[in-house]
């Protein structure tokens, strides 16, 4: 059996038809077990973060839109990160399910950076006083989404299906920039958004209950992500 | 269990209306994200 990650590795060479039709016909099942798998974490997340996680000393009990907040704003990094790749793949490569992938991931994307400014909104209102701020952070996920509806726009808007692909991928890779910024920008200038509660080597600042429910909640968006991918993927595939 | 009862809970100490708009939003866009594929798929192979 070939494995699935072989037809997304980096070294995959230029077309392989077979990689379409297997991702086509087979992944029903994978489709179904993806969604599954988001469900089942988001209940667990959602039990865990809403009805037994303590308030926040400082924030009270708005600080449990933490649990969907922190999940859709890393979703449209990732998302975003992995569109990069294939374009890089697919310029430097000639990797044939570049474009497609970037696409079918593109609108998963665009709607996690909407989700993720307007949860910010309705947290910063109460927090801050304010739903915006022309902030490092904030303006910098704005940038992200715009980025997104760039290559969307991109995508449908030229006629020529090998340009509007290279246009897409560079797109994408100046865009890619922007990433760290928006990771880095509470650390690098003056915010009002809060810095990061989840780190890597570092106790987290919130209950172990509520980062337990933060972290199940993660992997339900990614998990609905990677279901939404691959059925946009067949979708776009069986009206091409 | 972190509520005593169900109206507190909703209540969210007094930040309800946020709480509860910013978990809408999202559980909306997860619900209308596939539904408007599948719309997309059954018009347009029609």
């Amino acid at each position: 059996m070939k494995t699935f990650a072989a037809h997304f590795s980096l070294s995959a060479p230029a077309a392989n038809p077979e990689a379409w039709s297997e991702l086509i016909t087979r992944p029903r099942l994978c489709i179904q077990g993806l969604a599954l798998l988001s469900v089942v974490c988001g209940l667990a997340g959602l039990v865990l973060g809403l009805l037994f996680a303590p308030a926040s000393a400082q924030m009270g009990e708005t600080y449990r839109i933490v649990l969907v907040h922190v999940p859709a704003s890393w979703l449209s990094m990732l998302l975003y990160l992995i569109m990069a790749v294939c374009a890089a793949d697919g310029l430097l490569r000639h990797n044939s399910l570049a474009a497609p992938m970037a696409r079918a991931m593109a609108p998963t994307g665009a709607l996690m950076a909407v989700l993720s400014l307007g949860t910010g909104a309705l947290w910063g209102l109460p927090t801050w006083g304010t739903w915006w701020v022309w902030d490092a952070r904030l303006t910098s996920m704005l940038i992200l989404l715009f980025f997104y509806i760039a290559f969307i726009v991109l995508s449908h808007a030229i006629m020529d299906r090998q340009g509007a692909e290279r246009v897409g991928f560079l797109l994408l890779l100046v865009g890619v920039i922007n990433i760290p910024i928006v990771h880095f920008s509470v650390h690098w200038w003056n915010s009002l958004h809060q810095g990061a509660s989840i780190s890597l080597g570092k106790p987290a600042l919130m209950s172990p209950l509520m980062l337990w429910g933060v972290l199940l909640m993660v992997l339900c968006f990614t998990f609905y992500a990677a279901t939404m991918t691959l059925l946009r993927l067949r979708t776009n595939h069986a009206l091409a | 269990m972190h509520w005593h009862s169900l109206t507190e809970f909703i209540a969210m100490g007094g930040r309800g209306a946020y709480v509860w708009s910013a978990f809408g939003i999202v559980a909306l866009a997860f619900v209308l994200e596939p539904l408007i594929l599948f719309w997309r798929r059954r018009n347009d192979t029609r």
